[in-house]
This record gives structure tokens, sequence and C-alpha cells, in this order.
């Protein structure tokens, strides 16, 4: 097979995978700059792929198809953010441990969503499988360049909004006051205070802002690759999306260059395949790869991560 | 009895309990919107448990492995570590035992020791693995624990096939005889529940547990290091030795827990698609349990409870069991917030006083 092709199908299935990853990573670096510890990432995808899933399914049965999937979309953002509530409660208004509190939102999130699907799916463990999908779109003018066309101007249009975002993010948490106030509150809670800021509130934007972006990383996984929703869809994204936001040193930039790396790991999984030397490996040790290559690439490579400051400490004012 | 009493009456048991009936009363309300009978519900959940000698044996066999994770993520969070990696150190557990069980040919009072042994020491060398990755090159173990669960889980599924397959089955070959540790006599006054000696050897890990983190000097510096390692540091301790240590000996408790679910249980591994959510609700089993060893046994059991009467609940109430989820999340919920409970409970206690006194 020529090689440029194998190339071109690489970087394009690596998009693919990552979209998801991109998008609650950005939503963890949010929660965890302001100092909020977010292990419940997993949970905010599943929120927001069954959220998604359902959405998309009862406003395709209403008619408006080609809507259904951006409702579908909607309601994941919707929904996550509701489910990230009862974190930002706990957390932040009644100081609970956030890694327990991210446990629960898992716990709840993992139950409550197949209860739902097996009540309104008359006790089917999945939703029924969405006709009105996002499909790829190709870039005009840019999706003609060789190569590089195909394997990034044509993409689900999920994937574009997701690199958007991470310019976007990036911008806000850098260049803009908002940005500053949320660092300040992830480093130092008690001088922020000092000078005004609004720690509580700060925090409860940022975590309702890492459930709303988890929500959607799911909702993306549903209504591109796998068009239903049940309790294995998301089967550990959310912690290799934790993974990502950890590896990429709590950085939009850091994070989306991990989530594109554990995309191309998955990625070369399915193409290692088609070369005769590879023929021998296991299927097993090929599975492995990402996250052999991850361990590898973490103890040889990037070595120590610094966390914001105060991740984790819940913000009390009498110790300041 | 009077110190029963109060501990009883103390905040520290208080709040579960609380917390416990809300969690019982948002999934009763959840039920309700749903259009199920709750009361029908939880009296099939509790015949379920209780309707027999078998399903209290099964609940108690439910509840072990529990204890074991809970008491593996309790132990690295003791040392200020987060054991996300229970699910791997519980597969090569289960991996090792399996290895033994199967390959090798042995006298009873070797093999079943052997094979717990080798399935303990593959458990914690997969947590020791995190561990010095952290203390050496500075790793965060969330992130290895969490490769490593899958890494596990692949690692273990090549053994079987390769070596330990089945033909025709998706599973290993059945472990031999000598190495299965089912306790008969208590299995036949529990109608042959699968009762084994992981029952007796999780409560002497509970035991241990507390002996090594507060009665030895390790566990003063384990402790020591949970709390500060900077201090730690300066008083001359070595950190990473005991980072390393901490998440060797986790991983031996989550592996024990794989060990007897093979040799106590199944007495085969099967070739898995997912791992099996044990390491998983370790967590949230050492988390309730404020990782204490008491309090981890008591989680665990509610844990346990739930989950073997869940499938009761919907068999006789039609309800889907995964609303004991929903109710186990309540409850951490509740404890975790404790402050709220506390706000309510306040009120309460000090118009108790005021009545005594007058």
């Amino acid at each position: 097979m020529d090689f440029l092709r194998i190339l071109g199908e690489l970087m394009h299935t690596t998009l693919v995978f990552s979209t998801a990853l991109i998008f609650t990573a950005m939503g963890g670096i949010f929660s965890e700059r302001s100092g909020v510890v977010n292990i419940g990432l997993e949970g905010l995808m599943v929120s927001g792929a069954f959220a998604s899933a359902v959405t998309a399914y009862y406003t395709e049965q209403a008619g408006f198809y080609s809507l259904a999937p951006w409702l579908g979309l909607l309601g994941a953002l919707v929904f996550g953010l509701l489910v990230s509530v009862i974190h930002a409660v706990a957390s932040i208004t009644f100081k609970a441990n956030q890694v327990v509190s991210g446990v629960v939102i898992n716990f709840l999130a993992a139950g409550f969503t197949v209860y739902l699907v097996k009540m309104l799916f008359a006790g089917s463990g999945q939703t029924e499988t969405l006709n009105a999908v996002f499909h790829k779109v190709a870039v005009p003018l840019l999706s003609a360049i060789p190569l590089l066309g195909y394997a990034v101007f044509y993409a689900y249009p999920t994937t574009y909004l997701a690199l958007v975002l991470v310019v976007i993010i990036w911008y806000v948490l850098f260049k803009t006051p908002f940005g500053l106030r949320l660092r300040a509150v992830g480093e130092h809670p008690g001088a922020a205070d000092t000078l005004g800021v609004n720690v509580s509130r700060i925090r409860y934007i940022c975590v309702l802002l890492s459930g709303a972006l988890a929500g959607l990383g799911g909702a993306t996984i549903t209504l591109t690759t796998t068009s239903s929703f049940s309790h294995n869809t998301i089967s550990g994204q959310g912690f290799i999306a934790l993974a990502a936001m950890i590896f990429g040193k709590w950085h939009p930039f850091g994070a989306l260059a991990a989530a594109l790396f554990f995309g191309f790991a998955q990625a070369i999984k399915n193409f290692v395949q088609l070369f005769d030397w590879a023929k021998s490996i296991p299927m097993e040790f090929l599975y492995m790869l990402p996250y052999i290559l991850t361990i590898l690439v973490l103890a040889g490579a990037v070595g120590r991560a610094y966390p914001p400051a105060a991740l984790g400490e819940p913000y009390d004012p009498g110790k300041r | 009895m009077a110190n029963v009493i109060r501990i009883m009456t103390k905040d520290s048991a208080l709040v579960p309990l609380v917390a416990i009936v809300l969690g019982l009363l948002v999934g009763a309300l959840i039920m309700l919107t749903g259009g199920y009978n709750p009361i029908t519900a939880y009296t099939s959940l509790v015949e379920k448990v209780i309707g027999d000698p078998y399903s209290i044996g099964e609940t108690v066999r439910e509840i072990t492995p529990l204890i074991f994770t809970g008491l593996s993520v309790a132990f690295a969070f003791r040392t200020g570590l987060f054991n996300i990696g229970g699910e791997g150190q519980f597969i090569m557990g289960m991996t090792g035992a399996t290895l033994v069980g199967v390959k090798l040919d042995l006298p009873f009072w070797l093999h079943a020791p052997l094979a717990i042994l080798a399935g303990a020491v593959l458990g914690g060398l997969w947590g020791g693995i995190a561990g010095y990755l952290k203390a050496k090159r500075g790793v965060n173990e969330v992130i290895t624990t969490i490769m490593l669960n899958w890494i596990a889980l692949y690692l273990a599924n090549y053994i079987i096939s390769r070596y330990l397959l089945q033909p025709g089955q998706q599973r290993s070959h059945l472990i031999r005889e000598s190495a299965m540790v089912s306790l008969r006599a208590l299995s036949e006054i529990f109608g042959n529940a699968r009762l084994h000696w992981g029952i007796l050897i999780v409560i002497l890990a509970a035991v241990a547990f507390y002996i090594i983190l507060w009665k030895t000097r390790q566990g003063y510096e384990l402790r020591a290091v949970g709390h500060s390692p900077y201090a730690a540091e300066y008083a001359g301790m070595s950190v990473n030795a005991n980072i390393v240590k901490a998440m060797f000996i986790g991983g031996m408790f989550a592996g024990l827990a794989g060990v007897f679910e093979i040799l106590g249980v199944f007495h085969y591994q099967v070739i898995a698609a997912a791992s099996p959510g044990y390491g998983f609700d370790g967590i949230a089993v050492a988390l309730l349990g404020g990782n204490h060893p008491l309090g981890v046994v008591l989680a665990a059991a509610l844990f346990g409870t739930l989950t073997y009467g869940s499938a009761g609940m919907s068999f006789g109430a039609d309800v889907p069991p995964e609303i004991v989820r929903v109710i186990i999340g309540t409850v951490i919920f509740f404890v975790a917030s404790h402050g709220l409970i506390r706000s309510v409970l306040k009120p309460l206690r000090d118009k108790r006083k005021t009545g005594e006194v007058t």
C-alpha cells in the first residue's frame, strides 16, 4: 500500500478518535485550573453520551431530522452541565473531598443513565440506533489539498468545533481577566479572595463548564461513531481524557497534543495489521500499544507534571 | 453497652446512617417518578439477600472482593496516593492464581498457598510499577494506574489465549482441584453458596491493614509521607521508598481480591472484553469507609448487599437494577458532604440537650 495514503488515513482516523478526548480534556482543564479535581469526567461523558442519544432519537422521531444531531449536542451540553452541579455543590459549597465527589458523579451517571434507558426503551440496555447522526464534511478548497485535505479537512463537524474550542479556551485562560482570576483561584485562592475575586463563584462556573464540555465529549461518540448509547459506550474514555489533561500539563495545547497522541495510538492499532511484518504480533499487544506508549512517553520524556497549587483543596476563608 | 451507645450517637456513625437513609429515600423517589413501587422493590431486595441460606452465603461472597479492593485503595490513600489501578491489580491477581492453579501439579497444602502468593505478588508488582514510576520518574500515578488497567486486561487475555485456553471456549482450563480453596463445610450450611477461604483471609487482611499502619514503625512512616511528604523527608524518611511500598501493598490487596474470585468462586478465568469493575467499586468502598479498615468492611457490606439484592429488585418489582448504583452514589454524596447532614442534625441535637436540662 502506498505510504502517503496510509499516512493520510492514519491522520484522518487519529482525528476521529481524538475529538471526544479533546472536548473532555478541555472540560477537565477548566475545573482543575480553578482548583477542583475532576475524576468525574468519565461520568460526565456518560451523561453527555446518554443525553445526546436520547435527545437526538426523540427529535428525529418528531421530524427534525437534519437538526437532530445538533439538538443532541445541545442536550448533552445541558445535561452534562446539570450533572456537574452535583460535583460543584458537594466540593465547593460543602467542602467535600473532591475526589470522592467525582467518584459520586461516576456512580450516579453510570446508574441513572442505564436506568433511564431501560425505562425509555422497554427494558433494553441500549437506545435505539440513531439515523440522523453527523456526517463528515469537506471544507471547501482546503479539502482539495493533497494528503492533508483528506486527513484534516474531511472530518466530522464536531472535530472542527473541538479544534476551534481549544484556541478559544487558550485565549480565555491566558488572555482575559476571567482567565487570570480563574488561574489565580487555582493557584492561591486566599490571595485571589483578598483581591476581591469571588472564589466560589469562579469555581462554580468552571466546574459547570467542565460538565458541559465533557458532555459534548460524550455526545461526540454517540453522534459520530456508535449511533447509540449503552453502558459501555464510553468505557473509560473519560479516564483517558483525564490522563490527557495531566499529560498535557493542564494546558489547552498540551492537552490537545496528548489527546491527539491517544487518538494516534488508537489509530495505529488499526493500521499496523496492514503490514506483513506485523502479522505475527498478537492482537492483544496491539491493543496495549496506546497505553504502553503513554507510560513510556511520560516516564521518558515528559517527567514531572505540576498541577495547580491549590488543586484538591476546598477553599476555607478562615485559613487565609 | 454505654460505649456502644456513645459510638452510635457520634457523628462518625450518625452521618453514614443518615446518608444511607437519604440514599434509600432518593432511590425511592426516582422509582416513584418512574412508576415503580419502591416498597415492593426494597422488600424484594431484602428478601433476595436474606431469603434463604444460599443467598446469605452468596451475599458474603459478593462482599469479600469489595473489602479487598476497598483496602487496596484505602491503603494508597493513607500514603497520599490515588490508586485507580485496582482493576489492573485485580486482573493480575486472577492471572497469577490461574497460571499456578492450572499449570502446576502440587499437593494441596502447597498448591493453593502458592497460587494465592503468586496472585498477590503479581497484583503487588502491578501496583509497584505505578509506585516506582511515581517515585523515580515523577509520573502521576493516576495516569499510570489507568494505563496499567488496560495493559493488564489485554495481557491477561493474551496469557489465557496463548497458554491456558480451554479449547473451544473463551476461557482458561479449570484450575486443579488441589488449588481450589472452597470451604466445603461452610458452603453446605449455606445451601452450597460459593464460600471460600478468602472470606476468612479478608478479615485477616483488614486486621493486617490496621496493624501495619497504626502499630508499626513502617506504618508511621507511610502515614507521615501521606500527611506531609516534605516534613517526612526532613525527618529523614525516604518518601520514594514509601511510595513504592504503599503501592505494592495496595496492589497485593487488590490482587488477593482477584485470586479468590478464581480459586474460590469461578475456578477459571475468562477472556474479558472489559475489566470487572471491582477496582473502581473499591474506590467508592474506601471513600465511604473513611479509608479505615473497619469502615471499609462495613461499606463493602452495604455495597455488596445492595448489589446482590438488586437482582431481586428487578425480579420482584421490575425495577432496573442500576438504581442501586444511584443509591450508592447518593449515599457517598451525603457522606462526603457531611457538612450538610451536620447542619441538619445540629438543631435536633441542641433541642434534645436543652430538653434534658429542663
